[in-house]
């Protein structure tokens, strides 16, 4: 990808929403369950 | 020691429990190097699809995590199976530990599916063989998490979650041959050993560095979970 300005970079070319979309509920995904395993290792502590 | 007694020695839950600790913090911190490096190599290096414009880029989360999910279920399967039939507990806590990462990467790829089937095919979601079959993947690992935590005694929540683990390991090929036996919207398999890829090589790049990094992050993810379970219930 050419680079061409943040604006362009979210844009996606249009498709930002399925993009973005697609990688913050990713990025979600993954750290509640980091969040939870490191809750769950801490009460298993005690 | 030999190899083979450090082997049974480490089949303890006892003494895997910081071996366990130990291969998890580094696999956290590899797996974090590398989706850094895949994710500049996804959105920097890989040119722009001719076709799908910059929507593809979904690829570089959406193969990988379909990998995962898939592959997770069979080592789900084999631990559950290697539990049920030796009777060791640290095999059936592993299955355990598997199951929430492989369904969190099979929600991920459905979810990525969804939003990259709306662009390219004008649909969020098809009653396709490809789909279909990864739903019922999902559903396969929640049927096991549910029936798990619906026993009280986990001696007998592993056994009756590995009998499920176990026939529920049929799906697997017919999601990864589901392309090719069935006429499906989803598109045929984009990396094969056979074939050169279909691909640029950089678009290759970001992807196999992605999946990669899940690969890390599900053994981090799954050998934390492993520690819970083994203070749980020691």
């Amino acid at each position: 990808m050419s680079w061409g300005g943040w604006s362009e970079f979210w844009a996606m070319g249009g498709k930002g929403f399925y993009v973005w979309g697609s990688y913050a509920v990713t990025l979600a995904c993954l750290a509640l369950e980091v969040y939870f395993l490191r809750r769950r290792s801490r009460e298993a502590k005690t | 020691m030999s190899a083979a007694v450090k082997w049974f020695w480490f089949a303890s839950p006892q003494t895997f429990f910081p071996l366990a600790g130990t291969i998890a913090r580094a696999c956290w911190i590899g797996a974090a190097l590398l989706a850094v490096a895949g994710l500049t190599v996804g959105f920097f290096v890989a040119p722009t699809d001719a076709q799908q414009g910059e929507a593809y880029r979904i690829i570089f989360i959406h193969v990988p995590a379909a990998w995962m999910s898939m592959f997770l279920y069979v080592v789900m399967a084999f631990w559950a199976a290697i539990g049920l039939a030796f009777n060791t507990r640290l095999s059936s806590m592993m299955a355990s530990a598997v199951a929430p990462t492989g369904a969190l990467f099979t929600f991920i790829a459905l979810w990525t599916g969804a939003l990259w089937g709306r662009p390219t095919w004008g649909a969020y979601w098809v009653w396709d063989a490809r789909l279909t079959s990864e739903l019922i993947l999902l559903f396969l690992y929640l049927g096991f998490m549910a029936l798990q935590a619906a026993i009280d005694d986990p001696r007998r929540a592993d056994r009756a979650g590995a009998v499920l683990a176990i026939v529920g390991v049929v799906n697997v090929p017919v999601i990864y041959y589901s392309v090719k036996w069935w006429n499906t919207l989803h598109q045929g398999a984009s990396v094969s050993l056979t074939r050169a890829p279909s691909m640029a090589s950089t678009m290759l790049t970001g992807m196999l560095l992605m999946a990669l990094a899940f690969w890390l992050y599900s053994i981090a993810a799954s050998l934390a979970r492993v520690r819970c379970i083994i203070r749980e219930r020691e």
